[in-house]
């Protein structure tokens, strides 16, 4: 409104241009508001130094005695360090069976019939457990058949089929490869008829159950294998264990070595192979002096133990798994969600929110920029803790002669990387969980009770086993599944449960649920921010 | 005494955010130990789990809304500002602390016997139709049972524990976020770190000292001798937690400008 008379004022106008106001002037906004609280960058750095002190230190590893063989004196320092072959793809496994073969040069075809497998359970005894008795006693996962090997040494590349004794014929190869036949036991009645060809770098398995009517198991393809291969009669069986878990943690267990008992006959060699002498091999080492082999006529009686396996982790295991010095994620993950949830209510608290939101009106926008701030800064320190944790904590159990499961580059990236990811992931959920409730406390309590007490509640054994399985499934919690270094695998018998340290779901399925959860948070937190007056 | 407590009592009444919580509290319990009852399964061999923990499983989670509302009843005044009227009504800081807590434990006694009673309820009703049955030695939930009613009792005292903890933690730290933060780290931390310890005794160390390990064991009616720490004497280590956070809590209110 102008008074008449009085001399018309221009409107102010800044001589500065118009600056732009961009999704990436938001985004440096906000990493200007993160970047000049004194508290949150205490806290970021906090995220390191917690995840790292309880990853380097937190197993508390100490290098206790041990005893290396029944009767054998306690031992301390290098002897204690478990010496474990390493299979072709880089994993730890188990290699010790008893073998019945020859070297063969080239390609060829070998067949056997297997007629009985029976097994026993090795029992310590003695003033210091150093004898073994036997008694009868199922091993499901005891195995015999025709396996081709690169060599005798532990850890070498095979392919072979084999009747099981609760899991049907199987073919397997390199340790990790699994493939199921014919169903059933083999039995004087109902023997099985096994056989495997080689061509090359392939082999492949065929069963039978009359020796006329062959079927295909697999074939695998075994990189690199030499011209003359050892190729025979095997026979191993696991170690036998049974064990109970108590409620609230502990467990109650005997078990011992296993031995297998094979009975085969109609051994024969084609295709470019005839047999010659055979000879008996305990590969890996005898482990109970039972083991042999007895050839009468055209029948062969094999007895083996051990097994032909990956080695995985079970419980009271003292062998580690690079995951477990990531524990400290979780001290990690409490304080970035407190620092996440401040980022958004302290603008509440202080009413800056109302500034924030007038300078730039796209609501949406505003949430969107502080996620992509807080995840960006939240994943690089997490993987630099991460790192270190994993780093520094494999060596601290290496200088104590302890042993860590050895894992490929692609799985170590997963596992740290992975726990990074979480960490920002669950920064943006705590964000989005702070714009809902806009209460400090708690936002924070609802991010930490839905990613650590569900583990918790899962590897404590708090809950029954079946309600713990579905709660790593089913909350955010799941995502730790992306840390699981080792897979479970079927054809080893082991407690494959959250307490000992396997999640229901496959690594990116459990952090996808995360995922999952955060976006659906992130969504409700962009509706009401726009609903909602300020 | 009377006149602070009857002020700090109409702070707390009149927040809306009081009552919510206390619902939270109660039913959070109720629920999650229904669940976890409705999910227990006790085959014919034996079931290894003790009845009783299983039906209070859900203290777990109650204890989370418990730490809120002693977190809230001194660092809300903080964020407000309402500290400095406070503090300026009633100069006697160390009175003011004792009140608030009286009030939070008196709360959380309430809303915890309410959760803890439907969750025996829920476990006496639910459990017998998952095996956990007389032919398989256990008898039916009831607080007439010296155990399960010590279980019972104990998780409300838990509860309480932890309230006092909260609010000692949060009368030390002032913001909420690092008080509820850390409150949790504490509780949830001593497990998790016990969990992937190598050797056993270290392992058996941890569930003796975390507040969380060591205050539930009071749950436990079964196998007594396989626990880390005995019942009462966890519910002890708690209680020696809750103390020292007050009296972190207190020295800091004394000390330190609000």
């Amino acid at each position: 409104m102008t008074t008449p008379g009085a001399p018309a004022v221009a409107p102010y106008q800044s001589p500065e241009p118009a600056g732009r106001d961009g999704f990436a002037q938001l985004v440096h906004a906000e990493w200007t508001k993160l970047r000049t609280v004194r508290g949150w960058l205490i806290g970021l750095f906090l995220v390191i130094v917690v995840t790292d002190l309880l990853g380097i230190f937190g197993g508390g590893f100490s290098n206790v005695a041990c005893i290396t063989g029944p009767g054998a004196r306690p031992q301390t320092g290098a002897a204690c360090t478990p010496q474990v072959p390493t299979g072709p793809g880089g994993e730890a496994v188990q290699d010790t069976y008893y073998l019945a073969g020859q070297a063969l040069a080239g390609n060829g075809t070998l067949t056997a019939r297997v007629t009985s497998l029976a097994t026993e359970h090795g029992l310590p005894s003695g003033p210091q457990g150093q004898n073994i008795t036997l008694q009868p006693g199922a091993v499901a996962w005891a195995k015999s058949g025709i396996i081709i090997t690169a060599s005798t040494r532990p850890g070498a590349a095979y392919a072979a089929v084999m009747v099981s004794q609760s899991h049907g014929v199987r073919m397997q190869h390199d340790y990790t490869g699994d493939t199921a036949g014919l169903t059933g036991a083999a039995s004087a009645a109902s023997p099985r008829w096994l056989r495997l060809t080689r061509a090359g770098d392939t082999v492949t398995g065929y069963d039978s159950a009359d020796g006329v009517h062959w079927a295909t198991v697999g074939t695998v393809r075994l990189p690199g294998l030499a011209a003359t291969v050892r190729a025979g009669l095997f026979a191993a069986a696991p170690d036998w264990e049974q064990s109970t878990t108590n409620v609230g943690g502990g467990e109650n267990g005997q078990g011992g070595p296993s031995l297998a008992t094979a009975t085969l006959d109609q051994v024969s060699a084609s295709g470019g192979w005839t047999t010659g002498r055979w000879q008996g091999t305990a590969v890996g080492g005898p482990d109970l002096s039972q083991v042999g082999y007895q050839q009468a006529g055209g029948r062969f009686t094999v007895r083996g133990s051990g097994d032909i396996a990956p080695m995985v982790p079970g419980p009271g295991g003292r062998e580690q798994t690079i995951e477990q010095h990531l524990i400290g994620v979780f001290a990690g993950l409490i304080v970035v969600i407190m620092v996440a949830v401040l980022f958004i209510t302290v603008e509440y608290r202080r009413g800056l929110i109302r500034t924030t939101l007038t300078a730039s009106p796209r609501r949406g926008r505003v949430l969107a920029a502080k996620a992509v701030v807080i995840g960006s800064v939240t994943f690089v320190a997490g993987l630099i803790a991460a790192v270190i944790a994993v780093i520094g904590g494999v060596a601290v159990v290496h200088s104590q002669f302890g042993y860590v499961y050895p894992v490929t580059g692609l799985t170590w990236v997963r596992v740290v990387a992975g726990s990074a990811l979480l960490l920002a992931v669950a920064a943006v959920l705590a964000v989005a969980v702070g714009t809902i409730l806009r209460r400090t406390a708690a936002a924070v309590t609802v991010g930490v009770v839905v990613l650590v007490l569900p583990y918790i509640l899962g590897v404590a054994a708090i809950l029954p086993g079946g309600a713990a399985q579905w709660v790593l499934r089913i909350t955010p919690a799941a995502a730790f599944a992306i840390q699981q270094s080792i897979p479970a695998y079927p054809q080893v018998d082991n407690v494959y449960l959250p307490t000992t340290g396997y999640y229901p779901l496959a690594p990116w399925a459990g952090f996808a649920v995360l995922c999952g959860w955060t976006a659906l948070a992130f969504g409700l937190a962009v509706v009401l921010i726009r609903r909602r007056d300020a | 005494m009377k006149d602070t407590l009857w002020a700090e009592w109409t702070k707390q009444r009149t927040l809306a955010v009081t009552g919510w919580l206390l619902v939270t509290v109660a039913v959070l319990t109720g629920v999650i130990s229904a669940a976890a009852a409705a999910v227990a399964h006790c085959p014919a061999t034996g079931c290894g789990q003790d009845p009783a923990r299983v039906s209070l499983a859900g203290v777990a989670f109650g204890q989370a809304a418990v730490a809120i509302l002693a977190v809230l009843a001194i660092s809300g005044e903080y964020t407000t500002g309402m500290i400095r009227t406070t503090l300026a009504a009633m100069p006697r800081r160390i009175t003011v602390l004792a009140a608030k807590a009286v009030i939070v434990a008196g709360l959380t006694l309430a809303a915890g016997a309410v959760g803890v009673l439907g969750s025996v309820l829920a476990g006496r009703l639910l459990l017998p139709g998952h095996g956990f049955t007389a032919a398989h030695g256990i008898a039916p939930l009831s607080l007439a049972d010296g155990p399960v009613l010590r279980a019972a009792a104990g998780s409300v005292l838990y509860l309480m524990l932890i309230a006092l903890l909260s609010l000692g933690l949060a009368t030390a730290v002032r913001e909420p976020a690092v008080a509820i933060g850390l409150v949790l780290a504490l509780l949830f931390l001593f497990p998790i770190v016990a969990h992937v310890a190598v050797s056993q005794e270290w392992q058996r160390h941890l569930e003796q000292a975390g507040p969380m390990t060591a205050g539930l064991a009071i749950q436990a009616t079964t196998r007594l001798h396989d626990l880390p720490i005995q019942p009462w004497a966890g519910l002890g280590v708690l209680t020696a937690w809750a103390a020292g956070a007050l009296l972190a809590g207190a020295l800091v209110l004394r000390l330190r400008d609000a």
